[in-house]
């Protein structure tokens, strides 16, 4: 299931700014572990963020972003109280969704 | 038609029917990432394997994109620790559909790749690994045209250690 998400959602003049924290080892595939062993490539491909339904950003991800992936961006209307929510999936076939409330900026 | 005999038609309709059936086992796998309505996600993950630029542009069905000064790349002049690089793309271009960062000397150079809807601000941060000194280059398709923007980070201390 991974580990929750970290997601804040605030709302300013009709535009909702969206900060994503995800936990996840996110290996490249090409570290090696103390034993020499190469440890298999395993990371978040696809995000996906939704207010209400509707997709407000879309993310494929490879190997080269980040541990813990952050992410920020910002989508026009949201209102505070209004759930976002956020799912990703791994390549190793795991998954996890979190929500946040919006909160007024 | 008219030529064909009626074995000609069966086979051929069994084809248009196997075509389906592939097509539904693809959506079918597309739909247990919960993830159903990306067409392009086969081509995509394609580009995330690629191992030089060319390749991956190759990849995205770019052919040779315009240097554009409508998108605002920041990222930083040094990166002390590779492992965390944080990048923001910011596009003034009109009908933005997706935003690419690229990492032109990793060994996989596609980074992430963001479909911005309708209603969504082109604009995204997100941190990359970076094994090397190396360009950071941002891609944004407008109006079904492709714009890019490079910068340089140098980094002194890589993002791949072990």
């Amino acid at each position: 299931m991974g580990n929750p998400m970290k997601i804040r959602a605030a709302v300013k003049d009709g535009v909702t700014e969206v900060k994503i924290l995800m936990q996840h080892e996110m290996e490249t595939g090409m570290r090696k572990d103390a034993d020499g062993v190469l440890v298999p490539a395993w990371f978040i491909s696809d995000v996906k963020a939704e207010y209400q339904g509707r997709v407000v950003l879309e993310a494929q991800f490879g190997q080269s972003v980040s541990k813990n992936p952050y992410l920020l961006f910002h989508f026009k209307g949201g209102a505070a109280g209004d759930k976002v929510t956020v799912s990703w999936a791994d390549n190793k076939g795991d998954k996890r969704t979190d929500e946040a409330a919006i909160t007024a900026a | 038609m008219n030529n064909m005999t009626d074995n000609q038609t069966i086979n051929l309709q069994r084809r248009n029917a196997l075509k389906v059936g592939g097509g539904l086992g693809l959506l079918a796998l597309f739909g247990s990432l919960g993830l159903v309505g990306n067409v392009m996600a086969e081509s995509d993950r394609k580009a995330f394997a690629a191992k030089s630029m060319d390749e991956a542009l190759t990849a995205m069905g770019v052919i040779i994109p315009e240097n554009s000064d409508a998108i605002k790349l920041t990222v930083p002049e040094i990166a002390e620790n590779g492992a965390v690089v944080p990048v923001t793309v910011i596009s003034t271009l009109a009908n933005v559909e997706q935003i690419s960062i690229f990492v032109d000397k990793n060994p996989n150079v596609l980074a992430a790749s963001f479909t911005i809807p309708q209603g969504t601000e082109s604009m995204v941060t997100t941190r990359v690994k970076m094994g090397q000194t190396a360009n950071v280059i941002a891609l944004v398709k407008a109006g079904g045209k492709f714009y890019r923007v490079a910068r340089e980070v140098k980094v002194t201390a890589g993002g791949c250690g072990g």
